[in-house]
């Protein structure tokens, strides 16, 4: 016994920090992440210093660019940055809670019913955006052709088809309802997957020492016991949330979108970066964009990190 | 009674409790379905039941029009629609296929080699995992630009081999296969090459099962490299011109030909996941940020 130990330590010992070939074994995926990741967001970051129009060399303006997004882009700020606020929060903490809730609830039920709700919840989360955008512009549709136009006006709730989406009042909330309904994803089956691997055990022996149903059960012990997938699932939720962000301009067909009402930070970044050609500005809200997730990542990690 | 016994978290067989569960969850997933549905049988309409006033969500007779009304419809654009799908297919394999080569490579060597730097890696790795690729299109556009890959299928190919999310979860996978499997083919003098072919890929196949299904949703549906990366018609993908039509034609007959070329979108993605549904959600366990 004493022997295999210490041969085993000897041969730890010959791999220990000088393995050479672990850089063959990581080097394409380490110079792909490096250029397609690392290095553009070094260059928003450099950018971001500048004013670049794409075809002179960018000219340094420090600063600059941050302050005339906070005090003087008006847009930014009576639109684009409240409609990320409102979209972040519903869609990304919104979504995230409903995907961890409708993960415990599909938890209890047996097998089959399970698998099949869990197919249907994580459907929508694989349409892509641009099939997306083409199933609820048919449901939207602004005439009296329009799914939910019909069911409204059968029911008597409105009189005349509603112009949905380039309606500066209903834009917004319909790209939530939609983001919504695509944002059971992978973090939606990660946590589904770290609630029905906890130990059975465990609930027993709570239920014997006085916890008394579902909810108290699910705060005390599912929760405390899958705490890394619950970041995971938060970390998803929030880059999903972000990511699809570009959902009012497919929506609505138009970027600027309608008054303004669906614009997002990342159509703040297209419309300055791809339709006018300010780079440097577009890059300093990039950094803006990036921070934030950052941010709300970080917040994430303080609930759910587990200490050492 | 015994009052509250603990709730059944995966139970065996039906009971009363769950009939709560089931009222809750059904009407959202109605919700969640309906579009689908919808989508799913405006796709088979025959004209006059997508011009059918009030608009229904069933189809009562279906048939293939709306296919081969989009197949036509690209034989007039120049390009034909075989094209695109030719362009998405050799690049979603190529993606697929290179992204589970490199995460399954760097996942070995981070969870089992032991090498200077690793530590850091897997902290920017982690970090990664909040990448939002949007926020940085335009760097990504002037990299792309630099590397003169604008109008190459490497341009649809590389800047999505990259996964944290899939290198993380690869990764994780194998942090579970016992370290001494490896110490004892270290013993009998395997190299490790030899270690990461013949024991680690074996062994996680749920994992592969998962990057595979990640990396096809990734690309499949990607539009960003067409629209960015390529000015060439003829080496566009499909997600592209499944845009091209959605703006195209905004009207009910056209309805029916997008929610066909949404279905041709679609349908592959769902159905690899049902396929594959029992390797991702073992690899998912796993998937816990520590």
């Amino acid at each position: 016994m004493a022997r295999t130990i210490g041969r085993k330590r000897s041969k730890i010992a010959k791999h220990e920090n000088g393995n050479k070939s672990a850089y063959g074994f990581l080097a394409p995926y380490l110079i792909l992440f490096s250029i397609f990741i690392i290095i553009p967001i070094a260059i928003a970051i450099g950018l971001s210093f500048t004013n670049f129009d794409t075809i002179q060399f960018p000219t340094w303006k420090g600063f600059l660019n941050y302050v005339t997004l906070i005090t003087q882009d008006e847009i930014f700020m009576q639109y684009v940055l409240p409609n990320t606020v409102k979209y972040a929060i519903v869609v990304g903490i919104g979504g995230y809670v409903l995907s961890f809730l409708i993960a415990w609830a599909l938890a209890q039920l047996t097998s089959v019913p399970r698998t099949i709700l869990a197919i249907i919840f994580y459907s929508p989360s694989m349409t892509g955006a641009v099939a997306m955008a083409v199933v609820w512009k048919i449901i939207f549709s602004g005439d009296q052709m329009g799914l939910l136009n019909s069911w409204l006006m059968n029911l008597g709730i409105i009189d005349e088809p509603v112009i949905w989406l380039t309606s500066s009042t209903y834009l917004l909330p319909i790209m939530i309802i939609v983001a919504l309904w695509s944002s059971m994803g992978v973090g939606f089956l990660a946590m589904l997957a770290g609630i029905l691997n906890a130990d059975e055990e465990l609930y027993e022996a709570a239920a014997i020492d006085g916890v008394k149903n579902r909810f108290q059960e699910m705060i005390y012990i599912t929760i405390p016991t899958m705490k890394p997938q619950m970041l995971f699932g938060a970390v998803m939720a929030i880059v999903g949330a972000f990511q699809n962000g570009a959902i009012g301009v497919s929506l609505s067909g138009a970027n600027p979108t309608p008054g303004y009402a669906g614009q997002l930070i990342v159509n703040h970044i297209e419309d300055y970066g791809f339709i006018r050609y300010e780079m440097g500005y577009a890059a300093a809200v990039s950094v803006v964009l990036l921070l934030i997730v950052m941010v709300f990542s970080k917040i994430f990690s303080k609930l759910f990190k587990e200490k050492d | 009674m015994a009052g509250y016994r603990g709730s059944n978290i995966n139970p065996k067989k039906f009971e009363r409790g769950q009939i709560k569960i089931l009222l809750v969850l059904l009407p959202l997933a109605v919700f969640m379905a309906i579009p689908i549905v919808y989508i799913f049988c405006h796709a088979f309409k025959p004209m006059d039941e997508l011009f059918a006033f009030p608009p229904k969500i069933l189809v009562s007779k279906p048939t293939w029009n709306n296919f081969s009304n989009l197949f036509k419809a690209s034989q007039s654009s120049g390009i034909p629609m075989s094209r695109y799908v030719f362009n998405s297919i050799i690049v979603t394999g190529l993606v697929v296929l290179a992204s589970i080569v490199f995460s399954t490579m760097a996942a070995f060597a981070l969870s089992k080699l032991r090498f200077k730097g690793k530590y850091t890696i897997m902290e920017v790795n982690n970090a990664a995992l909040m990448f939002v690729a949007v926020a940085v299109q335009i760097p990504r556009y002037l990299v792309v630009d630099f590397l003169s890959l604008k109008d190459t299928y490497l341009a649809h190919v590389l800047p999505l081999l990259a996964m944290p999310v899939g290198l993380f979860l690869v990764k994780q996978f194998i942090d579970q296969v016992p370290d001494a499997l490896i110490e004892a083919a270290y013993i009998d003098g395997a190299k490790d090459f030899l270690i990461y072919r013949k024991i680690i890929l074996p062994l996680i196949k749920p994992a592969i099962a998962t990057t595979a299904i990640l990396a096809f949703q990734g690309v499949w549906t990607n539009i960003e490299t067409s629209n960015l990366y390529i000015n060439d018609e003829a080496m566009k993908t499909l997600p592209f011109y499944l845009n091209t039509l959605a703006n195209a034609n905004n009207n009910v007959a056209g309805q029916g030909i997008q929610a066909a070329a949404v279905l041709i979108q679609f349908l592959p993605n769902l159905l690899m996941f049902i396929i594959l549904r029992k390797s991702f959600m073992n690899t998912m366990a796993n998937s816990g940020i520590k």
